[in-house]
């Protein structure tokens, strides 16, 4: 299979999406005279014209809100935030508007918009421009949250949440778009809602997306070397969060770990720990792990920095204690 | 004044249907009939009616949370909005909306708001949507003079200038935000003056006055649908209600808005202006009114008698695609 990097991945996500449906539109700060901060936009505007590939002043709120409103007029509109952490400028369009306006207003309308939202730690981008802020969109009904961890799914995954009847957030972990992989030609699609099992294993079950996934499976590696198989599960989506997959796997290894960037309070790990102590707890022969940042603003020093990352080293030695 | 008299006869159908349902709503709520609060648009009806009566069913309005008139206006049905007020399952939105989130998407009218500010950027992206088509519809975002200190007015108003979309923003000066008076947190006179910062047409019009309305609307209105953008229309009016039913009022005299109900109301600016030109007779009006009263007191039968809407709907309209 063809290797292309997760930049690339949804480049062709958005180009045939725009292609097949008229319908689909792009709108964001710095999007087609750019081509995008990672690249993820280059060649749109020349493909379909700046009426349909937007550059827009400098106004979060106007932009999300306008990409409801377009969507609640019949459009699918893929709205760019540029980095995730300013969708926390306009929390009144995400949260009051799109995501409840279907609910509120008794089903009469769907609202068909994707946010795309580049996330995580990158070379000291300092605190206002690091965050991983997905588990705060678990907490509001209405929203579906995506988290790609490779091309493949960053493709598909694209592609479904432009297809998407409701309205879908898609964090895109920043350090992933020039990282490549196998994508499969033509037109390739990932459920929403799906997790998948990227490594099967028999003695502790590791929950991660997105850019962990990786450190995750570098520390599976390691495991493996001292005799312990970790069974790693891409969750992909964390909105909804497949507890399927995890009752599964939980059922045949009895050790639950999960692994994320963001902030470990309040985060996609204390969920997927709640849920299971609440629903499954009997699979379970030791206490669930969870590993996250601590609460902290992420620091500009590189020195500092490090210290709030979570390695693969984190991740086996957690593994090797709880498998003890 | 050229106005035929089936027309005249629509418009006092819509003002004098939203004065008598406002009046009953605000009946029925002191009377403990009605959950929630409800903000009354008693004494803007010719504001909400004269825009509207130049828009079809395919032009898009956005709405306040004292949004019964607009909605009214744009021809949505008393009965279902009665029964949502009500909380009932046959209203508009199931009873899950309420008086503040009252949509009906099969007349354009693109829902109530409950955040001030609210309705802004889905109207301009509405008009975005309608530009893209090149359909030749427009957008109307009704908002009060408290709103136009939100944020959202700014981006959305610059974002719609910019890109020449057709909307109109059309606010309710109606002197108060929920209970502070307009002259104590504005330094200028006249809202639309902030026309000029964003190179649109700003227009003042006398919001008591439907003719007046209907002309200055219809002007703002063919200039989006010819492709020259917004315009900011200010109509001057006065909140002759609490800010909610149930407002103590503790901020004006009972005096002040006696002045404002003698010498403004709009239905008797009406009825004065289309008796005196001989275009309708007082007999007319009153058979009008006799038939929107009925309207009006067969809603609230039918409401009281609907059923709650039941345990099934707690999730119904949450997603379009299934979700546990």
């Amino acid at each position: 299979m063809r290797e292309i990097s997760f930049s690339e991945a949804t480049l062709e996500a958005m180009a045939e999406e725009m292609e097949r449906d008229a319908r689909v539109f792009v709108m964001g700060e710095d999007i087609a005279r750019q081509g995008g901060i990672f690249g993820q936009f280059k060649g749109l505007p020349q493909r379909f014209g700046t009426d349909r590939v937007l550059d827009t002043p400098i106004s979060e709120t106007a932009i999300v809100g306008a990409g409801v409103g377009a969507a609640l007029a019949g459009m699918r509109p893929v709205v760019d935030m540029h980095f995730a952490d300013f969708i926390t400028v306009c929390m009144d369009e995400v949260v009051n508007q799109m995501a409840k306006i279907r609910y509120m207003f008794g089903g009469q309308c769907i609202v068909p918009v994707v946010l795309r939202a580049p996330d995580g730690i990158i070379r000291s981008a300092a605190a206002q421009h690091s965050q991983s802020l997905e588990s705060w969109f678990l907490h509001v009904p209405g929203l579906k949250v995506v988290v790609p961890s490779n091309p493949a799914d960053a493709k598909g995954l694209l592609k479904a949440a432009i297809r998407s009847d409701d309205p879908v957030l898609y964090f895109e972990h920043k350090a992933l778009f020039p990282t490549k992989g196998p994508v499969p030609d033509g037109d390739h699609l990932v459920p929403i809602g799906k997790a998948n099992i990227v490594r099967p294993g028999r003695d502790v079950t590791i929950v991660s997306y997105s850019m962990m996934l990786h450190r995750v499976l570098e520390a599976a590696d390691k495991l493996a070397g001292q005799g312990i198989e970790a069974e790693v599960i891409d969750l992909r989506t964390i909105s909804p969060i497949d507890f399927d997959a995890i009752y599964a796997s939980i059922a045949k290894t009895h050790r639950l770990m999960v692994v994320h960037e963001a902030v470990k309070t309040g985060g996609v790990g204390a969920e997927i720990a709640a849920r299971v102590a609440e629903e499954n707890l009997d699979l379970l022969d030791a206490p669930i792990v969870r590993i996250g940042a601590p609460y902290v603003p992420i620091p500009f020093s590189p020195n500092l920095e490090k210290l709030v990352k979570i390695t693969a080293d984190d991740v086996t030695l957690a593994a090797i204690k709880l498998c003890k | 004044m050229n106005h035929d008299a089936e027309f005249l006869r629509h418009l006092y159908r819509r003002m004098i249907s939203i004065r008598l349902f406002e009046e009953k709503i605000g009946e029925l709520f002191l009377g403990g009939e009605l959950p929630g609060f409800v903000h009354l648009y008693v004494g803007e009806e010719a504001i909400a009616v004269g825009v509207c009566a130049n828009l079809t069913d395919q032009d898009y309005i956005t709405s306040t949370h004292r949004g019964h008139g607009h909605c009214i206006a744009k021809g949505a049905q008393i009965r279902p909005m009665m029964a949502e007020i009500f909380g009932k399952k046959t209203g508009y939105c199931k009873g899950k909306g309420g008086s503040m989130h009252i949509a009906d998407f099969s007349v354009g009218m693109l829902g109530a708001n409950g955040v001030v500010g609210g309705g802004y950027n889905l109207a301009v992206g509405a008009a975005l949507a309608a530009k893209m088509r090149k359909s030749g519809q427009v957008a109307v975002c009704f908002f009060g003079d408290g709103a136009s200190n939100r944020g959202t007015f700014h981006e959305g108003i610059n974002m719609a200038a910019a890109w020449k979309l057709p909307v109109i923003f059309v606010n309710e000066n109606n002197q108060w935000a929920s209970t502070t008076p307009y002259r104590t947190t504005n330094n200028i006179e006249d809202i639309a003056d902030r026309a000029k910062g964003y190179g649109i047409p700003g227009v003042i019009v006398d919001g008591n006055d439907i003719f007046a309305v209907l002309e200055t609307a219809k002007a703002a209105i063919d200039r989006a649908r010819a492709g020259d953008g917004p315009t900011l229309i200010e109509a001057k009016t006065y909140r002759i209600k609490g800010h909610f039913v149930g407002d103590p009022e503790m901020y004006r005299t009972k005096a002040e808005v006696q002045k404002h109900l003698d010498e403004n109301d709009p239905l008797k600016n009406f009825a004065h202006k289309v008796i005196g030109a001989k275009l309708l007779k007082q007999a007319d009006l009153d058979a009008i009114r006799g038939e929107a009263a009925r309207e009006v007191e067969q809603a609230v039968g039918e409401a009281r008698q609907a059923p709650y809407p039941d345990e099934a709907e707690l999730f119904a309209d949450l997603y379009v695609e299934g979700v546990k």
